[in-house]
């Protein structure tokens, strides 16, 4: 009778795990809901200093995973500084110097506009089943939502991350929690994501909630105001020459 | 007894003529290397003060905890009505305001891309408003090319960076870095003269700028990292330091509040204190020194001349003068040469001091290679109490040299003098 239960256990175990689809196929359905041909947006962060804190609002392109472009319109400070990545390389215009400069090497580590992102974060490709190889290790109830837990590790060397620990919401495909850590295993940033919203056919959350682990301060706000996925955008606007413009 | 004990030993040549130069010669030199280790001590301390620690310094209380990586973040905001404070509770002091940071210098083509690009140390000072940074700097001597800032926009840069970032004067460059908030930062500049101290760290590759630039590169309005306060004769008070910092701890700083200003005084920075307390050791070791050489050089003196006195010591012993009385003689005639002979050196060496403490001693031979903040000349200087303190190795030393000698008197058996004497 003993024998008979825990064989029935094990059978119910083995098909709530064999219900579970693969790291990948999960890893592409995230894919799926945050990558689009094209995206325009319009954000604000919120970057709580030590010293006080102060809201950035910006208008962004992108196209494909590879092309992004970024104008900042506040404060008065930072308005019409603009910011291009194209493939692998990044540029920054500052209006006040009427000079556009390349960030390259070490200057990529460097924070946009002080917050808790830096400039490598935005040479990261928006897919993470092209970069990262991923085993879902358990579940979790994050924020009131079933979860699954994937660790994923660079399947190429060079990437900003070497490791990602991910909470994947079930139902939506959204990730919720995120650990981001160097190839040492030290944990760099974290990420919380909520307020997700359907847009389209799409589940995207409109707050993220970025933390540089390395950095006292409250970590970064990330507000997403508007979204539109796959809207047409004039292929000029990812050029060198609408920096200036 | 004194004065007939003066007249006969300055009646005697060859009594006093030689401890007298010894004793001269010896004071001179000491004198005047006091005055040298003191005149090198105060330029490394004006050179240090001036480039980097002030007589005191203003800053936050978070920078001062990690103070030797500049943290120009944890700066002091909006201070200006509170410097103006500072001022008026310390009419003893001047105050300038400074920001040092680390940057890249881009250098732009004819169509605006970077041609050249460089790390660099950028210095926000005062170039503008008055001419104190200039004279604390030295900046008129180290202008190599061109000519100081006269307006905001303009900047001066190292030799070294000039010709490796092969810039000419008159080029707009652009400062990138990062502003008091971490958000990329830039500003243009023109390069309006290079500048050569002589001094490597400063030399490989430093840019300044008027603070107002810096300022607003770095989103600081009327903030500095570091507020520098100098005494106004120029010469650091080790005691006064200590009690305007006490009493501007005690008034303006708050131990709960990290952004607080805090005061350190030079002693406290770059390892002032310990340097300086080496150098007054030094100083006590060169005076031990000099009294032990001195003294052995005067007790072979007082031997020969108590070989030459000889007869004379055994014709007052026969007369029925005591051994003890005899000696005393000897160490007051010894007080009487130290004392003349201290005068002596220290008016000599007073006068040598006073030459180069007017014109200088060019020791540029020694310091091109150091990467020191010292200066080229050194103008000695010794304090009138100090000068006067050489009276007491001079005189110690010619004591000694007599006590070593004369306690040959007492070796003399009283049952021998007519034996001796007869002879």
């Amino acid at each position: 009778m003993k024998k008979a239960i825990i064989a029935i256990l094990a059978f119910c175990a083995f098909s709530l795990v064999s219900a579970a689809p693969s790291a990948e196929s999960i890893l592409s359905a995230i894919d799926k809901n945050m990558t689009s041909q094209t995206t325009k947006s319009t954000t604000r962060m919120v970057i709580h200093a030590k010293r006080s804190s102060r809201t950035v609002e910006s208008v962004n392109y992108s196209q494909g995973s590879d092309r992004f472009f970024t104008e900042y319109l506040a404060p008065p400070r930072d308005k019409g500084t603009k910011m291009l990545k194209a493939g692998d390389n990044l540029w920054i215009y500052d209006p006040g110097t009427d000079r556009t400069i390349q960030i390259s090497g070490n200057m990529l580590k460097q924070s946009v506009m002080g917050s808790d992102l830096s400039y490598e974060d935005f040479m990261e490709e928006d897919k993470l089943s092209q970069d990262y190889s991923a085993g879902v290790d358990g579940e979790i109830t994050y924020d009131g939502r079933a979860c699954w837990i994937l660790t994923l590790m660079a399947k190429k060397p060079g990437l900003a991350y070497a490791k990602r620990k991910i909470y994947v919401d079930k139902s939506r495909y959204v990730v919720l929690y995120e650990l981001l850590y160097a190839k040492s295993g030290k944990l760099l940033k974290s990420l919380k994501f909520s307020n997700v919203t359907k847009t389209g056919n799409r589940w995207y959350p409109r707050y993220i909630l970025f933390k540089d682990e390395l950095k006292d301060g409250k970590g970064t706000e990330y507000f997403v105001d508007s979204i539109q996925f796959d809207i047409p955008i004039p292929a000029a606007t990812f050029t060198k020459a609408r920096l200036k413009k | 007894m004194i004065r007939f004990l003066i007249k006969g030993v300055f009646r005697d040549r060859h009594r006093y003529l030689f401890p007298l130069i010894i004793v001269s010669c010896g004071v001179l030199i000491m004198i005047f290397m006091l005055a040298l280790i003191n005149g090198y001590m105060d330029s490394f301390i004006r050179s240090n003060a001036g480039f980097e620690t002030g007589h005191l310094k203003v800053v936050s209380r978070a920078y001062s905890d990690i103070i030797a990586q500049k943290p120009y973040d944890l700066s002091l905001l909006d201070i200006q009505s509170a410097l103006d404070q500072w001022k008026k509770r310390y009419p003893q002091l001047e105050w300038t305001e400074r920001i040092q940071l680390g940057a890249l210098l881009d250098v732009p083509d004819a169509t605006g891309e970077t041609r050249e690009q460089g790390e660099i140390i950028v210095y926000g000072i005062d170039l503008l408003k008055s001419g104190m940074e200039r004279k604390l700097l030295n900046l008129d001597k180290a202008l190599a090319r061109g000519r100081i800032p006269s307006q905001p926009g303009e900047a001066l840069v190292s030799e070294q960076a000039l010709e490796r970032l092969k810039l000419k004067i008159g080029d707009p460059v652009t400062l990138i870095g990062s502003d008091i908030y971490g958000s990329l930062a830039f500003h243009r500049l023109v390069i309006s003269g290079t500048i050569n101290f002589g001094a490597e760290a400063l030399d490989r590759g430093a840019l300044m700028a008027d603070i107002s630039d810096i300022r607003q590169m770095l989103d600081m309005p009327g903030g500095a990292a570091e507020i520098l306060a100098f005494f106004k004769d120029g010469r650091y008070d080790q005691k006064e330091a200590d009690r305007i910092k006490a009493d501007f701890n005690q008034t303006f700083s708050d131990p709960r509040d990290e952004y607080s200003p805090v005061m350190l005084a030079m002693s406290d920075q770059n390892n002032m204190g310990y340097l300086m307390g080496i150098v007054h050791s030094m100083l006590g070791i060169f005076s031990f020194v000099f009294i032990v050489i001195l003294g052995i050089v005067l007790w072979n003196s007082g031997l020969m001349n108590g070989i030459r006195r000889y007869g004379e010591f055994g014709v007052r012993l026969a007369v029925g003068e005591s051994k003890k009385h005899i000696f005393g003689t000897l160490v007051l005639e010894a007080v009487a040469i130290g004392v003349v002979g201290s005068a002596i050196g220290i008016l000599l060496g007073s006068l040598g001091c006073w030459y180069f403490n007017i014109h200088g001693m060019d020791v540029s031979v020694f310091t091109r290679n150091s990467t020191l903040f010292t200066q080229d000349i050194i103008y000695t200087y010794i304090p009138l109490h100090t000068a006067l303190a050489g009276f007491i190795p001079g005189v110690l030393s010619t004591v000694l040299g007599a006590i070593l000698a004369g306690l040959a008197v007492f070796k003399r058996q009283t049952s021998q003098l007519f034996k001796e004497l007869e002879v």
